[in-house]
């Protein structure tokens, strides 16, 4: 079944146009609703393009098509993220005030580059969305681009991303040389070694942008940008997408026989890790954003068993999830101007709508039954025992810890003692989208229980089995850990509050480095080879005037010299050159009495 | 017709130069009028345009010029030069309209222009070796005067240096051609007579002597390390124009001397050297992206990323000469790519040239260090210097990114060493973003208050050329549609 691909089309290059214009026109006024008219539009056509299931390609770079294709995964999460960018946008009505026009244009650029990612069916058309994702996210965190620190920020984030895309160009380059051509479909078919590098290169790729470890640091600094940003970013964009990259290439990590595994090792090693991380945050923000990277460790976790049905279903509810919980804790920020944890104390009883809302996203991000998060972990999860028994339990204790920080949060917020000196309020425009994304985050678990979980696992993969007794387990553990939150304080070792000290690495260990390097080289560049080929250069005057010195001194001198002997010669031969007749008389004869000597030498010596 | 493009901003150029009641104005809007007519008469070219074939050209003329030593005026194009020609045509009429209200002599420099813009066009049409030669070498001399007349700074002795290196490099180069012309049988220096008869070919001493001669001449000109030196004394007094100019269009023919003559004229030599060739290609790569980062004058640090830049096409066309296995296809990638950097580079780094300019024009420095918040009182310098700025650094939906792909998808199919020439492009992404943050971001200091933003004739400058960027990048068949069946050609050449 393909449908029209016009709406493919459409789904993709009406945001992007529009967001283009809005970039880069800024007009003063008109940019909310023409951004909200886009978003909406493109919403539907989301929708559409998830019921017909259109594919579109168009010839891009020679050997490879720009190919897009709604498949059933992409059916999953293109809806999502297209409600997710409208009901932030929607949100940003009322809480972005400024620069509104490059904003909201470049919030669209960035849906629909990870509306691309979602739908690309071959590598140009995935790095193409996977790159301007990222640079958009740099121009998105940098928003308030007068504070340095933000514009670093963003910088860290483009860079540390950029480094991992670096393995999509070798995928490309193993695509071509493994014969498969560059159909992400067709990679689990390549040859011999060319597979796994293709594979690796992938993986790379998707754990930088996933933010699973080593490359989560980025994440931390990701937060210094807008709220509904972080938002968008966390959720369904960027960050999500690196997730679900890993979904879209099961086969080809199946295939090779060890990328499956070390995906699944990676994603809950991150998981347990940043949560830990997450615990030890005393910033909202930063709480979220390590939560982030914890949760999109299931996503990756799933991947790597094979549970691309369970792993999605984590996915589309997480987004709901964390998308309210940044919309909540900007809501908070515009409000209050802070988001440390001691000083929202009590901020759910204030504005008792967004408190409900997010209090529903922060009982799902524990694990709490019936709430989403509970049910798509848990189909992870028994496909992560089905593998190994230590998975899973590494696993069970990523949920344990995902309770403890979402506890952390949940009772930080409706604790008694609000702070009184509140200087604003949170407007309509900003509280309608927390109540629908509340709703997600409720319901959405649905993906993850019969009958839609046997669905999702016949068109994606996976069996869509959930067994009660693991639900029952960890529903249990969830709710214990939430409890004992209330009572028990925290720990914050500095490693954890630091994220494991991962941007201090990447700092002693690429960028200095790099910076080192640069700067003897730029030096070595100007000090020795330009010297060298200015002193070579300059040897050539030097020769040129010994040349001239040999041409004065030695072969003028000589001529002069030769000329010389030659004068005195001419003076030597006119000294008998007299006039008198007796002395040539004289010299006649003495020559001839000269020739007759030698002759009679000549004669007798024979 | 190529004739006709080739003679016409020279004819010109005689004509400006010899009327001293030329006007100003009369002299700027003259300019822009040729390069306008030659842009049309590209694109008139363009669109009548069909591949000819394996070692054909189109549009062909040829008229006996030294019969005596077997050298014609002999010029066409093909899907290797055609690109180069439309792209010097736009990047000639950038800097005509930059240059609408530049103060100094402008008799003088739109005659000089205008000749550049002639002898440019006159090395990429060339079908014979002499004609290309005498071509290249004006190009030289055309430019030490733009430099040397008007630079800032040090120029007399910038020029001096572009213009005795270049020399150097371009004498390196007649000795290779005078070495083919020797080893062929008939003696000629006909382009397409020497491919088809590849002299040398059994004597890999000579031909390797010849090759190296012609890549020392063509290097020297890309530049690649380590004859890059010449290179940033030379944008960095050289006037706005004359770097777009310089960086451009002068650049590439070092580049397009690879595909039209060493690669196909001495194939055999070519496959012996193309692990040097690679080597050069990723040192370039990797040294032009770390000397740049180090840099903190704008101007420099655009011009070490020429060489980065030319250092992937190195890396692409020596990347060719490895045959290994059926890789016929990841080769034309390769090559497809070398030729898109090409025409990309130079649209590229001229608008960041003709941007660089306006820094100078406007605060007399390009010191990064000397601005600051320089985004409140110029947004739209900002706004096109950043979308410069990330075409230069590779990104998706802007030229650079066609280039850059198929270069590194094609050549780590044929050799995966070259996976490590990868970090120049994220070194390039953090000294452009960083060259950002430094110049545009932050409060507002230095020189940036009071720094007026971009007038009509620099956005209609600059605009197109990065609008151009914009098209390949999302449309790429557009230009790769032309290259392809000539790429094809090439890697069956270098494969005989």
């Amino acid at each position: 079944m393909s449908g029209p691909p016009a709406v493919l089309l459409a789904m993709v290059v009406l945001p992007a146009t529009v967001g283009c214009v809005l970039a880069l026109a800024r007009p003063r006024r008109g940019a909310v609703p023409i951004a909200l008219v886009t978003s909406g539009l493109t919403t539907v056509l989301a929708f559409a393009a998830a019921l017909t299931r259109p594919a579109v390609s168009y010839p891009f770079v020679v050997g490879a098509d720009f190919a897009l294709d709604v498949d059933a995964l992409a059916a999953l999460v293109v809806p999502m993220i297209a409600t997710v960018t409208f009901l932030v946008l929607v949100f940003s009505a009322g809480n972005i005030r400024e620069s509104r026009g490059r904003f909201h244009g470049l919030m669209l650029i960035f849906a629909a580059a990870a509306l691309v990612t979602a739908t690309a069916a071959s590598i140009p058309a995935l790095l193409f969305a996977w790159e301007v994702m990222g640079a958009t996210s740099y121009a998105l965190i940098g928003f308030w681009w007068r504070d340095v620190d933000r514009v670093s920020a963003g910088l860290t984030a483009f860079i540390t991303t950029r480094t991992a895309d670096l393995g999509l160009y070798v995928a490309a380059g193993a695509a071509l040389a493994g014969g498969t051509g560059m159909a992400l479909a067709d990679l689990p078919a390549g040859q011999g070694p060319w597979r796994d590098v293709a594979a690796a290169g992938v993986v790379v790729a998707a754990l930088g942008k996933a933010a699973q470890l080593p490359f989560s640091f980025w994440l931390s600094g990701a937060m210094k940008g807008p709220s509904p940003v972080s938002a968008l970013l966390h959720s369904a964009a960027m960050v999500a997408m690196g997730g679900y990259l890993l979904l879209r290439v099961e086969p080809l990590l199946a295939a090779t026989g060890w990328a499956g595994p070390l995906t699944a090792w990676v994603g809950v090693l991150t998981a347990v890790l940043m949560g830990l991380v997450a615990l030890a945050q005393r910033d909202l923000k930063q709480l979220l954003a390590a939560s982030t990277a914890a949760q999109l460790g299931f996503v990756v976790l799933a991947a790597g068993v094979g549970a691309v049905g369970g792993g999605a279903a984590h996915l589309v509810a997480h987004a709901s999830v964390k998308a309210l919980l940044f919309l909540a804790a900007g809501a908070w920020l515009t409000a209050l101007g802070t988001e440390d944890l001691r000083q929202l104390r009590g901020v759910a009883r204030r504005w008792p709508v967004v408190g409900v809302a997010a209090s529903v996203a922060a009982l799902a991000l524990a694990g709490i039954a019936p709430l989403s998060l509970w049910a798509t972990k848990d189909a992870v999860l028994t496909a992560a025992l089905e593998s190994s028994p230590w998975l899973y339990a590494a696993g069970l204790l990523a949920a344990a810890l995902s309770a403890a920080y979402a506890g952390k949060a949940l009772w930080a917020i409706w604790r008694r003692g609000a702070r009184a000196d509140d200087t604003g309020g949170v407007s309509t425009l900003e509280q309608a989208p927390l109540v629908l994304l509340a709703v997600g985050a409720a319901v959405l678990g649905v993906l993850a229980l019969p009958p839609i979980s046997g669905m999702l696992a016949d068109a994606l993969g996976g069996h869509g089995q959930v067994p009660i007794v693991e639900l029952a387990v960890s529903a249990v553990i969830a709710a214990i850990v939430l409890l004992l939150m209330l009572r028990l304080r925290t720990p914050a070792p500095r490693w954890a509050r630091r994220w494991l000290g991962l941007e201090a690495a990447a700092q002693a260990v690429v960028v200095r480095p790099s910076l080192t390097v640069a700067h003897a080289l730029a030096r070595f560049d100007d000090h020795v080879l330009d010297r060298a080929v200015n002193a070579v250069a300059g040897s050539v005057p030097v020769l040129a005037r010994s040349a001239a010195r040999v041409d004065d001194h030695v072969l003028d001198r000589a001529v002069v010299a030769v000329a010389g002997r030659v004068r005195r010669l001419g003076h030597l031969a006119r000294a008998p050159q007299t006039g008198a007749i007796h002395q040539y008389f004289l010299q006649t004869v003495a020559v001839l009495a000269a020739g007759a000597v030698v002759w009679s030498v000549y004669a007798v010596m024979g | 017709m190529l004739s006709l493009i080739v003679f016409l901003p020279l004819a010109v150029a005689v004509v400006v130069a010899a009327v001293p009641s030329l006007g100003a104005a009369a002299a700027r809007w003259a300019w822009v009028a040729v390069s306008a007519v030659e842009l049309v008469l590209v694109g008139v070219l363009w669109a009548g345009y069909e591949d000819p074939g394996p070692n054909g050209l189109a549009f062909e003329e040829q008229v006996p010029w030294i019969p005596g030593v077997g050298s014609s005026y002999h010029v066409g194009v093909d899907g290797l030069s055609l690109p180069l020609v439309a792209m010097t045509a736009v990047v000639f009429l950038a800097c005509a309209v930059y240059a609408l209200r530049d103060g100094e002599r402008p008799r003088a420099q739109t005659a000089l222009f205008l000749f550049l813009q002639g002898v440019s066009l006159g090395v990429f049409v060339a079908a014979d070796l002499i004609v290309f030669f005498v071509f290249f070498d004006l190009s030289i001399v055309g430019m030490y005067f733009v430099i040397a007349g008007w630079g800032h700074g040090n120029a007399a002795r910038s020029a001096l240096k572009f213009f005795l290196y270049t020399f150097l490099g371009s004498l390196a180069l007649l000795l290779g051609f005078i070495g083919l012309y020797v080893a062929s049988d008939p003696h000629t220096f006909d382009i397409l007579e020497l491919v088809a008869a590849t002299p040398l070919e059994d004597n890999p001493l000579a031909g390797g002597l010849v090759l190296a001669a012609i890549l020392v001449g063509l290097a020297v000109k890309t530049p690649t390390v380590p004859f890059h030196t010449w290179l940033p004394p030379a944008h960095t007094d050289a006037p706005a124009t004359g770097s777009a100019v310089l960086a451009g269009v002068l650049l590439k023919m070092g580049t397009y001397g690879f595909v039209r003559i060493a690669m196909p004229i001495l194939p055999e030599a070519w496959r012996g050297w193309a692990w040097v060739i690679v080597v050069v290609g990723i040192v370039s790569v990797l040294y032009g992206a770390f000397v740049a980062l180090a840099q903190t004058n704008l101007k420099r640090m655009i011009a070490y990323t020429s060489v980065n830049h030319m250092g992937y096409i190195i890396l692409a066309l020596g990347a060719v000469g490895l045959i290994a296995g059926d890789t016929a296809q990841a080769r034309s990638v390769a090559v497809t790519g070398a030729v898109v950097q090409m025409v990309s580079h130079g649209l590229i780094t001229a608008a960041l040239f003709l941007l660089a300019g306006v820094m100078r024009t406007r605060a007399g420095t390009y010191d990064m260090g000397a601005y600051g918040g320089l985004a409140t009182p110029a947004p739209r310098f900002a706004a096109l210097f950043a979308i410069a700025a990330f075409a230069s650094l590779g990104l998706p939906g802007l030229s650079g990114f066609i280039a850059e792909f198929q270069i590194f998808a094609g050549s780590i199919a044929v050799a995966p060493v070259t996976a490590i020439a990868l970090p120049g492009i994220l070194i390039t992404a953090a000294l452009f973003l960083l060259a950002l943050q430094r110049v545009f971001t932050g409060p507002t200091q230095g020189q940036s208050p009071g720094f007026a933003d971009l007038h009509g004739r620099e956005l209609w400058s600059v605009g197109p050329l990065l609008a151009l960027s914009l098209l390949i990048g999302v449309l790429p068949q557009v230009l790769l549609g032309v290259i392809e069946p000539a790429s094809a050609a090439l890697v069956d050449l270098v494969g005989r």
